[in-house]
C-alpha cells in the first residue's frame, strides 16, 4: 500500500516552547490510522498542520506524494476536538452552510444531507435551532457534516467524546464503512481500547516528537515481554521443577481443578522448548503469549521516553 | 459560489432575520420620525389655543404696539390691580397677565404673571415688540425725527464669501458646512462602534461556540475574518437605508395625515405661525411670502457653495475606510479574548482616537484649517471623522490626496495585522493574553 499521506521532520515552535520536534507520520492509504500521544504531546498542532489551518516551521505534508496545498482542503474532512455549532442557526441551515464552504454544490449537499438525516433517523432536527439539541445530538449533526463530501481523508479529533455507548457504536460502524468505501481515515484518541479495535496503523507522539510508529500489529509485538499464561491439569510443583530457573512462575489463584500460572521466560529459551517441558510435567489446557494492550504499550513507551528526556 | 461570499450571505442573512434587528429597524425611525415631529406637532397645538393675555399699562403709551398673533391677543385692561386680576384670571379666561411698569424707559423691565409656565415663543413675540416700540420712543426723546428712524432702521446679516486660488468667488456657509461635518461624524461614530463591535461580538461567538475551527479547516482564516467584516457591513448599510427611507415615509405621512386631518389649514397655519413670528422678529412691514421665497433662495445659494459632489465621494471613501479599519480591529480583539467581558484592556486603545477625532471635529468646525485640524485630518485613525469636518469649507486638494493615501496604507497594514492576530486568536483558548503576546502572533509564520 502506497502511503496517501506522509508528514515528514515537521517542526512548529510557539513562543516559548517546541510544539513540534521533527515529528513524522506516515499513512497508508485505505487504512484507519491512529495518532496517538498524552495530552500536550503536539497532536492537534501536527492534525492543524495537516489541515494547513497552520503552517509548519520546517518540513512538509505530503497527500499522494504531492505537497498539500490549500486547494487540497476540501479532500479532507475534518472533525476537530474543540468543535461546535452555531447555537442559535437551524440544524439543516447550518448543514448545508459548512458543507458548501468544503466546496459541494447545494443541490448535492441538499441531497446527501436526506440521505444521512434518514440513515439517522433525524429527519425531525431539520429546523430544530442548534441550542435545542442535546451535546450527543450535536455531535452526530458534526460527524455527518465532517463525512458528506466524501472527503479522501477524514481526520477525527477526538470522535468518541460526548457519545454514549450506542452512539459510540454506530460511530464506530460508520467509521468502518467509510474505510470500506475507501477513505483514508486519521484518528487521535485517548481511549486505546477503540484504537485496537479500529486502527490497523498507529503513531505515538511524545513532547512534539514520534516515538513509535507503524503497523499495530508489529508494535504489539514488538513490545510483548516474553510472558504466557498456562492453564493445566496436574502437580504445580512438577512443573517448577522442570520449568527449573529458565522460567519465573508466578502462581494465580485455581479454578476448580484447573491450574493457572503466568511465566516469565528469563533465559530466552524458545517457545517450543517451553512447551515440551510443560508438556512433560503436566496436562496443558490452554498456553497463550501475552500480548500488551495498546494501554500499557502506551504507558510504556511515554514514561520510557520521559525517562530518558529526564536523564539527558 | 465563492467562499466568501457564502460567508457573508451567512453574516448578513442571520443577522438581518434576527427579532432583534427587525424590531430595531423599525423601532427607531418611529422614534426618528417622533423626534422630527413630536416639537413641530406640538407647537402647533400649542399655538392654535387661542390665548389673550391681559395688558395692564401703567405708561398707556403701548396700545397698539404689540400686535395681536394669530391665536394671542392683547387685551388692555386700563387701571386694573394685577392681585385682582391674578385672582380672576381663570375665570376672566386670561392665560396671563402682562404688567407694564411706569419705569419701563430706564429698568427695561416687564412682567409677565401667569398660572402656568408661558411659551418662548410669547415671551420672544412680546419683548420684540417692546424693544422696537420703546428703542423708536427713546429716539423720539432724543429728538431723532420719526422718518429718519424708520430710514435708518437697518437689518444686517453676514453673507461669507470665499474666494479660491483662481479667484472665483463663491458665498459660503459656515452653518451648513458646520452641519455637515457634525452629522457625517456623528453617523461615522456610531457606525464604527455599533457595527464594530458587532463584528467582536461575531468573533467571540465563533470562538466560544468553538465553531471556528470546523470553518477555518474549508476556508482561510482571513476569509472568514474579511467575510464578517463585510457581511456586518451590509447589515449596518441596511438598516441605515430603511432608517432614513423609513423615517422620511413616516414623515411625510404624517404631514399628509395632519394636512387632511385639520381640514387642510393645520400646515398652513404651522408655516404662518413660524412665519409671523419670523416677521415680528425682523421688521414688521417685511411680508411672510416674499421672506420665505429669500430664505429658500438663500439654501440653495449656499448650497451651491458647498463641493456637494466632493462631500459624498468623500464621505463614502472615509465612511468605508474608516468601517474597515476599525472593524479589522474589532475582529483582532475579538479573536484575542475568550469572552466579552475580557475585551476591555484592549478596546481602550480603539475607543480614544475615535473619542479624540470628535473632539477635534467639534474644534475643525470653527477653524478648519488649525494645525490641530490639519494634523488629525491626516492621522488615519480620526481622518474619516475630521476630514469630514474640514471638506465643507474646502481643502487643498494635495492634502485630501496624502489623507486618502495614508489611510489605504493603514487600512492594508491594518487588516495584515489583524488578520494574524486573528488566526492566532481564535484557536488559542483560555489564555491571558496581553499586547506582548499579541506582537507575537503578528511574527508567528502563516
Amino acid at each position: 500500500m502506497a502511503d496517501f499521506l506522509t508528514a515528514t521532520q515537521v517542526v512548529k515552535r510557539f513562543s516559548n516552547h517546541l510544539a513540534l520536534d521533527h515529528a513524522g507520520i506516515s499513512v497508508p492509504e485505505g487504512s484507519i490510522f491512529g495518532l496517538l500521544g498524552p495530552n500536550g504531546a503536539g497532536k492537534t498542532t501536527l492534525i492543524r498542520i495537516i489541515n494547513q489551518i497552520t503552517a509548519p516551521d520546517e518540513g512538509e505534508v505530503l497527500l499522494q506524494g504531492r505537497k498539500m496545498t490549500q486547494a487540497d482542503v476540501r479532500h479532507i474532512g475534518y472533525l476537530p476536538e474543540e468543535r461546535g455549532l452555531y447555537k442559535k442557526m437551524k440544524v439543516g441551515e447550518q448543514a448545508l452552510y459548512l458543507v458548501q464552504l468544503k466546496g459541494m454544490s447545494k443541490n448535492d449537499a441538499l441531497k446527501q444531507l436526506k440521505y444521512w438525516f434518514e440513515k439517522f433517523e433525524i429527519q425531525g432536527w431539520w429546523n430544530k435551532k442548534v441550542e435545542e439539541l442535546s451535546k450527543g445530538m450535536q455531535q452526530k449533526i458534526q460527524f455527518i457534516i465532517t463525512v458528506l463530501h466524501r472527503p479522501k481523508l477524514l481526520i477525527f479529533d477526538e470522535p468518541f467524546t460526548g457519545f454514549d455507548p450506542i452512539n459510540t457504536n454506530l460511530v464506530k460502524q460508520e467509521i468502518l464503512n467509510l474505510k470500506k468505501e475507501g477513505a483514508t481515515i486519521v484518528f487521535s484518541t485517548h481511549v486505546m481500547s477503540s484504537v485496537e479495535e479500529l486502527c490497523d496503523h498507529i503513531a505515538l507522539i511524545n513532547n512534539g516528537q514520534t516515538i513509535l510508529h507503524g503497523n499495530i500489529d508489529e508494535i504489539r509485538s514488538r513490545f510483548k515481554p516474553d510472558h504466557y499464561e498456562l492453564t493445566y491439569r496436574g502437580d504445580t510443583e512438577q512443573l517448577a521443577n522442570s520449568l527449573n530457573s529458565a522460567v519465573n512462575m508466578i502462581v494465580q489463584p485455581n479454578r476448580g481443578n484447573i491450574e493457572h500460572v503466568i511465566l516469565k521466560n528469563q533465559t530466552g529459551i524458545s517457545i517450543r522448548e517451553m512447551i515440551n517441558r510443560i508438556n512433560s510435567a503436566v496436562e496443558i489446557v490452554s498456553f497463550e503469549e501475552m500480548i500488551p494492550g495498546m494501554n500499557e504499550i502506551f504507558i510504556r513507551a511515554v514514561e520510557e521516553t520521559n525517562h530518558r528526556t529526564k536523564s539527558n | 459560489m465563492s467562499k466568501i461570499s457564502l460567508i457573508i450571505q451567512r453574516e448578513y442573512l442571520t443577522r438581518v432575520k434576527k427579532k432583534s434587528f427587525i424590531i430595531m429597524t423599525i423601532l427607531a425611525p418611529i422614534l426618528f420620525a417622533g423626534m422630527l415631529f413630536i416639537p413641530a406637532f406640538l407647537a402647533t397645538r400649542e399655538d392654535t389655543d387661542s390665548k389673550v393675555i391681559a395688558v395692564v399699562d401703567q405708561t398707556n403709551l403701548t396700545v397698539g404696539a404689540i400686535p395681536d398673533g394669530k391665536y394671542l391677543k392683547f387685551n388692555y385692561v386700563g387701571e386694573e390691580s394685577v392681585d385682582e386680576l391674578k385672582e380672576n384670571l381663570q375665570q376672566m379666561g386670561y392665560y396671563a397677565i402682562l404688567f407694564i411698569p411706569e419705569n419701563i424707559l430706564t429698568s427695561g423691565r416687564v412682567q409677565l404673571y401667569s398660572n402656568q409656565q408661558t411659551t418662548m415663543a410669547v415671551n420672544n413675540h412680546i419683548s420684540k415688540a417692546l424693544e422696537g416700540f420703546f428703542t423708536n420712543i427713546k429716539l423720539v426723546n432724543e429728538n431723532v425725527p420719526v422718518d429718519i428712524i424708520e430710514r435708518t432702521r437697518t437689518h444686517i446679516r453676514v453673507e461669507t464669501i470665499q474666494w479660491s486660488s483662481s479667484g472665483e468667488e463663491k458665498s459660503g456657509s459656515a452653518e451648513l458646512a458646520a452641519i455637515i461635518g457634525y452629522v457625517s461624524g456623528f453617523i461615522m461614530y456610531f457606525f464604527v462602534f455599533l457595527f464594530g463591535a458587532q463584528v467582536m461580538r461575531g468573533v467571540i461567538e465563533e470562538k466560544s461556540n468553538r465553531i471556528v475551527e470546523v470553518i477555518i479547516s474549508s476556508v482561510k482564516p482571513f476569509q472568514l475574518m474579511m467575510g464578517k467584516v463585510i457581511g456586518v457591513a451590509l447589515v449596518g448599510l441596511t438598516q441605515f437605508l430603511i432608517w432614513i427611507f423609513l423615517t422620511l415615509a413616516i414623515v411625510t405621512a404624517a404631514q399628509v395625515g395632519l394636512k387632511s386631518d385639520s381640514s387642510k389649514q393645520a400646515q398652513t397655519e404651522m408655516v404662518q405661525n413660524i412665519m409671523d413670528q419670523e416677521a415680528a422678529a425682523n421688521a414688521p412691514g417685511m411680508q411672510d411670502l416674499s421672506q420665505a421665497q429669500k430664505m429658500l433662495d438663500d439654501i440653495k445659494g449656499r448650497l451651491e457653495s458647498i463641493p456637494i459632489v466632493l462631500i459624498i465621494i468623500a464621505f463614502i471613501f472615509y465612511f468605508l475606510g474608516g468601517y474597515l479599519l476599525y472593524a479589522s480591529l474589532f475582529a483582532a480583539v475579538g479573536a484575542a479574548v475568550d469572552n466579552d467581558t475580557d475585551t476591555q484592556q484592549f478596546m481602550l486603545p480603539i475607543t480614544i482616537p475615535i473619542i479624540l477625532a470628535l473632539f477635534v471635529m467639534m474644534s475643525a468646525m470653527q477653524t478648519p484649517n488649525s494645525a490641530i485640524a490639519v494634523t488629525f485630518s491626516m492621522i488615519p485613525f480620526t481622518s474619516m471623522i475630521v476630514m469630514m469636518a474640514r471638506i465643507p469649507y474646502g481643502v487643498p486638494i494635495w492634502e485630501l490626496i496624502l489623507s486618502a493615501s495614508l489611510l489605504i496604507i493603514t487600512i492594508i497594514g491594518t487588516i495584515w495585522m489583524a488578520g494574524k492576530i486573528y488566526r492566532t486568536g481564535i484557536l488559542m483558548y483560555g489564555k491571558k493574553v496581553n499586547y506582548r503576546e499579541l506582537w507575537k502572533w503578528i511574527k508567528y509564520k502563516g
